[in-house]
């Protein structure tokens, strides 16, 4: 088990309503060159939450009730360009579970499934109700596939492939279900030289 | 040395998947299944076919690693005791963390203590494992987008993947070629394998003829520029018509580089004489050349297959293209007028350029520019800016750095006398690496600095906090380089 099970998550949002916010902006490079995981959470949108003398600002992220909050809302096309892991590691160590926009970009999507972080795509009404209505407390239930929100904002379902919500909701990564793929493997080789 | 194995002429036969649609052609009315080059492709490399609930376990041929995106992978091996399945499907080199310059006493500049231990990590871990790195003395070290192909490790018909997004560049090749994360790193280290689900599939048509003056780079920036920078998101890209069937494969690299900057994981161009002609006697080239060629130009797309999407830009309507705003789909032509912000996060965009809706981009004053990255930094790139700096100087108000994007590419370039020309105009030659593309080895400009760049994202703060980046093709760095300001190089007379 690589990370916590995640079936439900009840939590205020945090609201970063940009568009196209990519993983340089998640993740800026010098944060890069570490070997291990620990402490990204201290980085993620360092850009945003220190000023150039390396000070805090008084950035939402940087409160303690932006600390407390699970589910991170974001513009239009979330996590594009680079496929730094980093991005999704610092925002899990942050606290984050859960980044819902109207797009999501393929590798940073992919690279959260694997972290245990979920990434919910989901119909513009939603999405600009979340934008518009900033610290509300949404819940996501990952077994229905449902986002609950308060306030009459209504009930709206989300996509997620089977195997991923799965892989979710078990706690469990993909490289046991590859190991146990070892022999299909061996026979795939073998077959092709 | 291992060599590494050839997978060709063996069709999987596995099903031909929902965008493939079964046709009769000519020959006897037989019922022959129209297929893309993406499909073809991907169908060799099924190991467990995806149902409703499991994605498609794919065999990955060649995996690139460099030591950004592996450390924490190898660390994964080691605390569950795993091998590295493949370390003959695996290459490795140094790019992201490595300084371009060398102190007079022969040492290393790194930028950080950190980045010294993180290429240091990825020798040691490489060695343990028995993977071929090319390190600090090997003639192939470079961005690993410039080595692969280099070392015709790159092959048509392959699976390639690499902790890096713009693995899509080897898709010039007609490889299905993708970026994946850190824990695909590890699952392709000890699996050889990664699981994903089909995407869906985009013909990006280009027909015409170019301008002159027009180059690949121009051609990639117009279509994401068209598209968008999520236009691509969810779909493998083929570029299809006679524009690519006529660039050269340094400029279907530059091409298939940026298919993620219009969200494509992946980006294509169906291998023929230029590809066989390029891959001929390379490290890792096939002995039995002829019969791989054959099977590579089986690969091609078949007439009536069948795209989830298909694209049409006429070539005659693209410019020298530059880019005004933070992400690479705000491009423009080179002499056009900044468009009207859109929406909140452009009008964020204008500001954080300092450009005005309206005004003209050709004329803004420039402080740097740099020339290389994976998308610009091969000979013909190189060939390109030199046929502007000659006899020329640049600006006294520009800084310029030329980085090649391989030792080999470097010392070519030095055989042809191009340093001699950049050097002679005023700009700095440097060592191969990824350099001021991201800065992670402290190549980076200063705050507030418009920097005109060959690389692929304009990002803010990529090439440094406050750093505004243009992006251009090389001839148009080039020729920014010389005038101060941003330039439209069909304004610049070159030699012939």
């Amino acid at each position: 088990m690589s990370f916590q099970p995640l079936k439900t998550v009840t939590s205020r949002t945090l609201v970063l309503p940009l568009t196209n916010i990519d993983t340089d902006q998640i993740m800026p490079a010098k944060f890069l060159s570490m070997t291990t995981k620990a402490g990204l959470g201290e980085h993620v949108f360092a850009n945003l939450r220190y000023d150039a003398n390396g000070n805090p600002t008084n950035h939402e992220l940087n409160s303690e009730a932006g600390k407390a909050c699970e589910i991170l809302v974001a513009g239009h096309n979330f996590g594009c360009g680079s496929s730094r892991e980093h991005a999704p590691w610092g925002l899990t160590d942050y606290g984050f579970r859960v980044v819902i926009s109207s797009e999501i970009a393929d590798i940073f999507r992919n690279n959260s499934l694997k972290n245990g972080l979920l990434p919910i795509v989901i119909e513009k009404s939603a999405h600009q109700w979340l934008l518009d209505h900033p610290g509300e407390e949404v819940t996501i239930d990952l077994d229905t596939q449902q986002v609950r929100l308060p306030k009459n904002g209504g009930t709206y379902n989300f996509e997620i492939d089977a195997f991923s919500r799965h892989c979710l909701m078990e706690g469990v990564d993909e490289m046991g279900y590859l190991q146990n793929q070892d022999d299909a493997i061996a026979a795939y080789e073998k077959a092709r030289g | 040395m291992r060599m590494m194995g050839h997978f060709y002429g063996k069709l999987s036969g596995m099903d031909s998947g929902p965008h493939c649609v079964r046709r009769r052609n000519d020959l006897g009315g037989k019922l022959v299944t129209a297929k893309t080059l993406f499909d073809k492709v991907w169908e060799r490399h099924v190991v467990v076919p995806e149902t409703k609930t499991n994605p498609a376990t794919l065999y990955i041929d060649l995996h690139l690693i460099h030591e950004v995106t592996s450390p924490q992978a190898f660390t994964v091996l080691r605390e569950r005791g795993l091998k590295v399945r493949r370390p003959d499907r695996t290459l490795a080199t140094i790019d992201h963390s490595t300084p371009t310059k060398i102190n007079l006493d022969g040492s290393r500049p790194y930028v950080t203590a950190q980045a010294k231990t993180q290429v240091e990590t990825l020798l040691a871990n490489t060695e343990e494992y028995g993977i071929e790195t090319h390190g600090w003395d090997s003639d192939n070290r470079g961005i690993v987008h410039v080595m692969g192909p280099e070392l015709g490790a790159t092959q048509p018909g392959m699976t390639i993947v690499c902790g890096d997004s713009h693995t899509s560049t080897h898709g010039a090749f007609g490889a299905i070629a993708f970026g994946i994360g850190t824990t695909q790193v590890g699952h392709v280290l000890a699996n050889q394998c990664i699981l994903m689900p089909k995407p869906k599939t985009m013909a990006i048509n280009v027909n015409g003829q170019l301008a002159e003056g027009v180059t690949p780079k121009d051609v990639i920036l117009a279509i994401i520029a068209e598209i968008g920078i999520g236009g691509g998101t969810g779909y493998a890209l083929e570029y299809r018509g006679n524009v690519f069937e006529q660039m050269s494969m340094d400029g279907r690299m530059t091409v298939c580089n940026m298919s993620i900057e219009a969200g494509a994981r992946c980006g294509m161009i169906a291998p023929d004489e230029t590809t066989f002609s390029y891959l001929k006697d390379r490290k890792f080239t096939p002995e039995d050349y002829d019969a791989a060629c054959a099977d590579w130009a089986s690969l091609a797309t078949d007439e009536g297959a069948v795209f989830d999407k298909e694209v049409h830009i006429k070539a005659e309507d693209i410019k020298p293209m530059v880019t005004y705003g933070t992400h690479p789909g705000m491009g423009i032509a080179v002499d056009a007028v900044i468009p009207a912000a859109a929406d909140a996060t452009d009008e964020s965009a204008l500001d954080y350029m300092q450009l005005k809706a309206g005004a003209k981009i050709a004329g803004t004053p420039v402080n740097k520019v740099f020339i290389g990255s994976c998308t610009n930094s091969r000979m013909e790139d190189l060939r390109a800016a030199a046929a502007i700096f000659r006899g020329r100087k640049v600006a006294s108000n520009v800084t310029a750095i030329v980085v090649p994007g391989s030792v080999l590419v470097k010392a070519r370039a030095e055989d042809e006398g191009l340093d001699k020309i950049f050097t002679d105009a005023g700009a700095e030659w440097r060592e191969a690496g990824c350099s001021m593309c991201l800065g992670m080895n402290g190549d980076i400009g200063a705050p507030g600095d418009l920097v005109v760049s060959t690389s692929n994202r304009n990002f803010m703060g990529r090439q440094g906090p406050g750093v505004r980046t243009v992006l251009a093709s090389p001839e148009t760095a080039a020729a920014s380089a010389v005038n101060g300001v941003i330039t439209d190089p069909r304004n610049m007379e070159t030699a012939a």
